[in-house]
């Protein structure tokens, strides 16, 4: 049985030792919480990976949610949880205040100059990977591109959009689909 | 007042982010950048390039530093600015964490339920949309620099953007990586030369 203090190292050093987003976690978590402490079962793990994907908010933070919530409750939840953010927030918030007493400094500027289109290209790749696995076709493309001009053109919140589509899907899913399989 | 401001946007951003970090960037963009104007998009993008190199998901890298620069820009003291960047990275992860709590066990039994995977089907799609957007957003002056009066910095802009979305694309290159290359870039052309 995991103790609190175990939970929160295991999912410190998650949090601590894995650069490039919370998906980069997944091959340290499954080793720390599958491998080594035998918390869980491989099966149980893809299954908790998939909710977390699921599920509404920040994934890594959701997976720590849910294994310390299995194992520890509540408590168990809320540990893991600040295990896993806890240095991140900490070393990032170190960056603001130093990059902030540099603010205007041309070194640092030229730096940045340089670096803020390859983020731009940061955001725009995964939109061409993503693209293959939401399953675009010709007939469901309009989406994408509806909610993209919706966005871009006319300043649409993602939020009303986010909920549009909810709400639809749900609707479809339960008259048109719903139908469908009943006849 | 900005704190409960940051409190409410950042709470929003949490439960309605569906789509993984790239997402929750966008989510961000626009209610900092467009909606609240609490930081420029060249901010916005120095925030986002400084938590793709350090530990952690982007979102709560992005949330805390975002939230640290919207005090510091509405005129407060960097003390209020940590309180501010605390807060804000707390508020992203409340929603989602109570929500988690509610429902796992439900959503561990109804994972296959057909109306379930509609919805998701669908939000896939939309999301897709929505990252284009935000990236589309961010193709400004601020970013690029300006055509008009320097296009020296525009064309390498241009430049630097292209490489770095074939790079991503067709060899899956590292973003931090990238992100390290095109700053030595920026520092020997735009300092040194």
């Amino acid at each position: 049985m995991a103790s609190l203090w175990q939970l929160f190292w295991s999912f410190f050093k998650i949090g601590t030792f894995t650069i490039g987003g919370g998906y980069a976690m997944i091959p340290l978590m499954e080793k720390e919480l599958v491998d080594r402490h035998h918390w869980l079962s491989e099966e149980e793990f893809m299954e908790i990976l998939a909710l977390s994907q699921t599920m509404p908010g920040i994934f890594a933070a959701n997976m720590a949610t849910h294994v310390g919530w299995r194992l520890r409750g509540t408590f168990g939840a809320i540990v893991s949880v600040i295990g896993n953010i806890l240095m991140p927030i900490l070393i990032i918030l170190a960056l603001a205040i130093g990059l902030h007493y540099v603010q205007g400094n041309p070194v640092v500027e030229a730096i940045f100059k340089g670096v803020r289109p390859v983020v731009v290209a940061l955001i725009a790749a995964p939109v061409f990977r993503m693209a293959k696995t939401a399953h675009i076709t010709p007939y469901n493309c309009w989406i994408p591109v509806l909610v993209a001009l919706l966005i871009w053109l006319l300043g649409f919140s993602p939020i009303w959009i986010i909920v549009a589509t909810v709400i639809g899907g749900f609707l479809y899913g339960k008259f048109v689909e719903g139908k469908e399989a009943t006849s | 007042m900005i704190f409960w401001k940051l409190f409410y946007t950042f709470c929003k951003i949490g439960i309605f982010n569906f789509g993984g970090g790239y997402a929750m960037l966008a989510l961000i963009q626009n209610e900092v950048v467009e909606k609240n104007n609490w930081m420029t998009s060249a901010e916005f993008t120095d925030i986002v390039a400084t938590s793709q190199i350090t530990p952690g998901p982007i979102g709560i890298n992005v949330a805390t530093y975002a939230g640290y620069t919207a005090v510091i820009n509405a005129g407060y003291d960097p003390a209020f600015a940590v309180f501010g960047a605390f807060l804000s990275s707390f508020s992203v992860i409340l929603l989602p964490f109570i929500a988690m709590l509610l429902v796992s066990r439900y959503l561990l039994r109804h994972k296959d339920n057909p109306i379930l995977k509609t919805i998701l089907s669908y939000l896939k799609l939309a999301i897709v949309g929505l990252i284009a957007a935000a990236a589309l957003l961010l193709v400004n002056p601020e970013t690029f620099g300006n055509v008009a009066t320097d296009p020296m910095q525009f064309y390498l802009s241009i430049a630097l953007f292209a490489a770095a979305f074939f790079a991503i694309l067709k060899w899956k290159a590292s973003p931090i990586l990238l992100i390290v290359l095109s700053g030595v870039v920026g520092f020997i052309v735009y300092y040194l030369i």
